[in-house]
């Protein structure tokens, strides 16, 4: 490739990235201030005390999982009711405050289309959640914890996404 | 109740008030640790961080996650994104889905690679030496598949890298998580993006998708699940 293609490619790419990056996902950068790459280290301390709330809270464990959807344990849902109360109150307040980031830049909500893919998505999820025991983020703390075989879970689940992305346009 | 948790070390009144109170210990924590009995301050607090934290506990602290991450950056909480954030970066494949610059969402891979150390920190210093506590339905059916051994916070004899080859252990390992990866990405995010992100937004589409997460999971677990196992 010329190095003017690729030049071109590099534009096409910026001009269209905010519609790109925002199809299909709930968790956007929604910060237009460039920071040193150091600046994230915060979020990996955020990172720290999630991860460690999802190993104590036995979140991760096929038990845990197995438990929830035969209905022999409160448990899991105990802990994701609780964390969408705070959240609803949190994101109330950072609404109602008008407040900040650190930065003082304004924070954002976009709002978020129905479509087919939440339910036969949404469906195929639950499918895997159940056989695996383990949701994207737990998946990663698993490897945390020693069970290694999780890296195979998490390269199909790569594999996964990229077959989702190849076969988009296709799908209802 | 005092000769049992006869401090061998100095210790403060207050302290020493408060280790005797009824509720200082838990109910589950009495339970799981009968003969065993606290000797100074320092190991007392270390058993309560040690012991499975109760679900309110873990509730708050992924609940806090939300408004943190919106606070530090305007960043809205989300996983699964991380996938895709992958395939972006290592097989974008001229695939339009994944022309885009992944960069700007490094911070993500930071907070995953941060949850990866927390739960590395949470199994070691924080571990608990005790097993796993199970339904005991739950622990009848899986020993009527021959699995029996409940120790660990997932079963070895269907989560191991010898179980990957068998039919059991891949079905559940690599078609599972194939299906994770898709369904996630189908339905726009996992159970922090939809169920906790977007619930806590308010957001319909976010209540949808978590009733077809819940949808898929009781039709696995109840429907589907019994046959693998006795695969």
């Amino acid at each position: 490739m010329t190095n003017k293609a690729s030049i071109i490619e590099q534009e096409a790419i910026e001009n269209t990235d905010y519609e790109v990056r925002s199809l299909d996902t709930m968790c956007l950068n929604e910060s237009e201030i460039e920071h040193p790459w150091w600046h994230n280290l915060k979020f990996s301390l955020v990172g720290i005390v999630f991860g460690i709330a999802l190993v104590k809270g036995e979140v991760i464990s096929w038990y845990r999982i197995q438990e929830m959807f035969r209905l022999e344990s409160f448990h899991m849902y105990g802990v994701i009711g609780t964390a969408v109360v705070v959240g609803v109150i949190s994101v109330f307040l950072i609404k109602k405050l008008k407040a900040r980031t650190i930065d003082g830049e304004a924070i954002n909500f976009t709002p978020k289309q129905f479509t087919k893919g939440q339910v036969i998505g949404g469906t195929i999820f639950g499918l895997g959640w159940a056989m695996t025991g383990a949701c994207p983020g737990p998946m990663f703390a698993l490897v945390g914890t020693g069970a290694l075989v999780f890296l195979v879970a998490i390269a199909s689940a790569i594999a996964g996404t990229w077959v989702y992305g190849y076969f988009r346009e296709r799908l209802p | 109740m005092a000769s049992v948790h006869q401090p061998s070390g100095a210790i403060t009144i207050r302290n020493w008030k408060s280790m005797n109170r009824p509720r200082a210990q838990s109910a589950r924590g009495r339970k799981r640790y009968p003969n065993q009995h606290n000797h100074c301050i320092n190991n007392y607090n270390m058993e309560f961080l040690s012991q499975p934290w109760p679900w309110w506990v873990a509730g708050i602290l992924a609940g806090l996650t939300v408004p943190v991450l919106l606070l530090l950056g305007n960043k809205h909480f989300g996983i699964s994104a991380n996938l895709r954030h992958a395939c972006a970066a290592c097989f974008p494949a001229n695939i339009k889905f994944f022309q885009y610059n992944w960069k700007k969402e490094a911070w993500n891979l930071f907070f995953v690679g941060g949850l990866i150390v927390g739960a590395v920190i949470a199994s070691t210093v924080l571990a608990d030496p005790n097993p796993i506590q199970v339904a005991p339905s739950l622990t009848a059916d899986l020993a009527e598949n021959g699995i029996s051994r409940v120790d660990g916070l997932v079963p070895a004899e269907l989560f191991s890298w010898s179980e990957l080859l068998s039919l059991r252990g891949f079905i559940l390992i690599v078609i599972g998580g194939f299906l994770v990866g898709f369904g996630t990405r189908y339905a726009g995010g996992c159970t922090s993006g939809h169920a906790i992100m977007g619930l806590s937004n308010l957001q319909l589409p976010s209540l949808i998708a978590t009733i077809f997460f819940m949808v898929g999971g009781f039709i696995m677990s109840n429907l589907i699940l019994p046959y693998i196992l006795a695969l």
